[in-house]
């Protein structure tokens, strides 16, 4: 039996997405901006800049930096209230994104400046950090900002054996499940975000691994269509 | 050898391969990778020969000597003005650089102070900062009128030609226009025709690369300042 | 603030003209109300759109001890936070003043105007009642964030049902949602008018919003009655200047009220 016909508990079969939106230019204060939805998760991303970067200290005379700034709404979550504020997961991811998108920014024509990138999730079922570089890939390209490539960014793992794209949180918290956020710059295939949760071995991982490069290329294309789409009909 | 992958006025996105192979050779906001044209921004793609350019639709002002901008006075030393024209980077106005004579010691503020907006000339662009000048003709503070912001990319088709849509637009409204590079558009006139010409100008902006843009325009020009007139007339009444 | 654009805002006030050709006491268009933007995470939730100004509210419902004034009563909780995602001047750190001041005007209309009768959310007097945390988050600031946010609580607090609450063993199920929602009795509506020079005009633009010399936000009931003001920005106001908002306020009450349905 092929792995493919497999069906998960919602329906999905192994290497399918759920159901994504993506759109640009949803914050017309920002340089950039972009609203990026994956099942109910739901990412803004705004960015701000290159802009003078104050207080001087802060600086880098050899080349721009990039800031980013990951928060979840207090009602985002599915149980109780969060508080507001930054905690010690949203300032790691926080960070794990800022890794995740300066590889693809030439910030050398830009010193002593920086890009601001906020990501607000207004809810969260699972998929949070990938939804946020997703989105934020999209808001840095309609600021106009000189990129490589764009980043494409999903949750894959394996659940109950099987290599399957973006987990549900149910299939997180499976027995024996392994969780694992990945991101790449999509035309050279290359890992710029990937955090591993789980147990498995190596050829595992690099069968999931390859799910999730595909998966990777898939929302890509979705980020593509989403950016030119604004600018047909301008 | 080579294989172009999109046509002329083709909007394409960062990342994406505009061409295969050496033949092709990437110009502005595009980048070679082994044998691959690529694109570095969200863009239209314009080929001329074998070079390909990708005008970008977005992005923060890239300031050139020799550019007129315009700017807000943000700050003060005791011999320089910072300025804000909207970029990466602080830009600086020297005591030295302007046509007045300022003496030694002399507080900045008499001259051009908080909040000010000046049409100045960027004199020199270095990494760590943009020099501007207002010795030059015309460059002034500005007062009265209005200040309006479109994309600094949109700024060659507002002008035209030899300026010719400029001149046709504050022909028609009779209001004093001055173009930044930078993106920022000063207007003065009658308010009723600063807005006709605020209009026309986001309208500009937002089909700057469509086709038949300065026939649409004159024809809405001649319509909004005919409807202008009739109102005129009618509160003469 | 910069005196060019507000002095030609306020010529062409002189005028009775605005920039984008609204007559004084006319909001946006288009004005949106969505219920339910986050409804799977949130209790309630809403979005309002005024124009380009976007902002989001919701809703999270939890069991806890009364506060010990008031053994009887719900506890109401609203917050609010200026993203600095919203608007290029609003930074990233604790609850600037503005954000204070936001949240606590509309905290002032809603508790004030009896909007919830909190009495019908006690469980056990003294010990187990439901509290209400309402958080407010702007989405895009495009002047006028205050009648937006009041607009998007009020509705977030409509659209709110109650989770599944377990008394036996104190504990709250938000996995299963019930139909009841909150005892709202009333619907107060918040519209902030603002004075330049000595012009009266509702829902600034981001420039405007920047010159107002004046302004008074007004909470107003569906009987016509003023349950909450607060005036901002320093320029003093006169009783008749007062008295002219309130009317303005009362009237524009009823025009957002509408969106609600």
């Amino acid at each position: 039996m092929k792995e493919k016909s497999k069906v998960r508990s919602d329906g999905r079969t192994n290497d399918q997405l759920r159901p994504i939106e993506a759109k640009i230019g949803v914050v017309n204060r920002a340089d950039g901006s972009a609203l990026f939805k994956i099942g109910k998760t739901i990412a803004y991303a705004a960015v701000y800049g290159p802009r003078a970067l104050h207080p001087k200290f802060l600086q880098n005379p050899e080349k721009g930096i990039l800031r980013c700034n990951y928060n979840m709404m207090s009602f985002s979550g599915s149980g109780e209230r969060v508080k507001p504020g930054p905690t010690r997961r949203s300032r790691e991811i926080s960070m794990v994104t800022e890794k995740a998108l300066v590889p693809i920014l030439s910030l050398e024509q830009y010193p002593n400046a920086v890009v601001d990138v906020y990501v607000e999730l207004l809810q969260t079922d699972s998929g949070t950090r990938c939804a946020g570089i997703s989105a934020a890939a999209m808001a840095l390209a309609d600021a106009g900002i000189p990129m490589k490539d764009l980043i494409s960014s999903v949750s894959v793992g394996l659940v109950n054996g099987n290599s399957v794209v973006d987990l549900t949180k149910e299939e997180e918290d499976s027995e024996g499940a392994v969780d694992i956020a990945l991101a790449i710059m999509p035309r050279k295939k290359e890992v710029t975000l990937l955090q591993l949760d789980g147990v498995l071995s190596k050829d595992q991982l690099r069968k999931t691994l390859e799910l999730g490069i595909k998966a990777c290329e898939q929302i890509y294309k979705i980020q593509q269509n989403a950016l030119k789409e604004k600018y047909k009909n301008e | 050898m080579g294989e172009l992958l999109i046509k002329d006025k083709e909007i394409v996105t960062p990342g994406q391969v505009l061409a295969v192979g050496m033949d092709y050779l990437p110009a502005q906001n595009s980048f070679r990778e082994g044998d691959k044209v690529i694109s570095s921004v969200i863009g239209i793609t314009s080929v001329s020969g074998r070079l390909i350019k990708i005008i970008s639709l977005r992005g923060k002002y890239n300031p050139k000597e020799g550019d007129t901008v315009i700017g807000k006075i943000l700050d003060m030393s005791f011999n320089n003005w910072f300025v804000d024209i909207d970029c990466a980077a602080d830009a600086v106005l020297s005591m030295r650089e302007v046509s007045e004579f300022v003496e030694r010691g002399a507080d900045l503020s008499q001259y051009y102070t908080f909040g000010d907006i000046i049409l100045v000339g960027v004199s020199k662009v270095t990494r760590s900062a943009i020099e501007l000048s207002m010795r030059g003709p015309g460059l002034r503070k500005l007062f009265g009128g209005t200040l309006m912001k479109v994309n600094p990319s949109k700024v060659p088709r507002i002008i035209g030609k030899q300026g010719s849509m400029i001149n046709t637009i504050k022909d028609s409204t009779g209001c004093k226009i001055s173009v930044g590079q930078n993106g920022f558009v000063w207007i003065q006139g009658e308010p009723e025709k600063e807005l006709i010409a605020v209009d026309i100008i986001n309208l500009i902006s937002k089909e700057a690369h469509k086709e038949g843009l300065t026939d649409k325009i004159t024809s809405l020009l001649q319509e909004k300042l005919g409807k202008q007139n009739e109102r005129e007339k009618q509160s003469e009444k | 603030m910069n005196k060019m654009i507000r002095d030609h805002i306020i010529s062409l006030l002189e005028k009775d003209m605005r920039e984008d050709r609204r007559k004084l006491l006319d909001y946006r268009k288009p004005i949106t109300l969505e219920y339910g933007v986050s409804s799977k995470s949130a209790e309630g939730s809403a979005r309002v759109r005024i124009g380009e100004t976007e902002v989001v509210a919701g809703v999270k419902l939890d069991v806890g001890e009364p506060f010990p004034d008031t053994p009887d009563d719900g506890i109401l909780i609203i917050g609010a936070e200026l993203l600095p995602l919203s608007n290029p001047e609003f930074e990233s750190g604790p609850p600037s003043i503005d954000s204070i001041e936001l949240a606590r005007i509309i905290d002032r209309g809603i508790r004030e105007g009896n909007t919830i009768d909190l009495k019908k959310l006690c469980i056990k007097e003294g010990e187990k009642v439901w509290a209400i945390f309402l958080d407010i988050y702007p989405i895009n600031d495009n002047g006028n964030l205050f009648d937006a946010a009041a607009l998007a609580a009020l509705a977030a607090l409509r659209d709110t049902r109650f989770p599944e609450y377990d008394a036996k063993k104190g504990k709250v199920n938000y996995e299963k949602r019930t139909s009841k929602g909150l005892p709202l009795k009333k619907l107060p509506i918040m519209v902030t008018v603002s004075k330049i020079k000595n012009k009266f005009i509702v829902d600034p633009d981001i420039n405007e919003w920047k010159s107002v010399d004046a302004r008074l936000s007004v909470t107003t009931t569906e009987d016509g009655l003023i349950c909450a003001m607060q005036k901002g920005c320093e320029m003093q106001l006169s009783l008749d200047d007062i008295e002219k908002m309130i009317d303005i306020a009362t009237e524009k009450g009823k025009f957002l009220r509408e969106f609600l349905k």
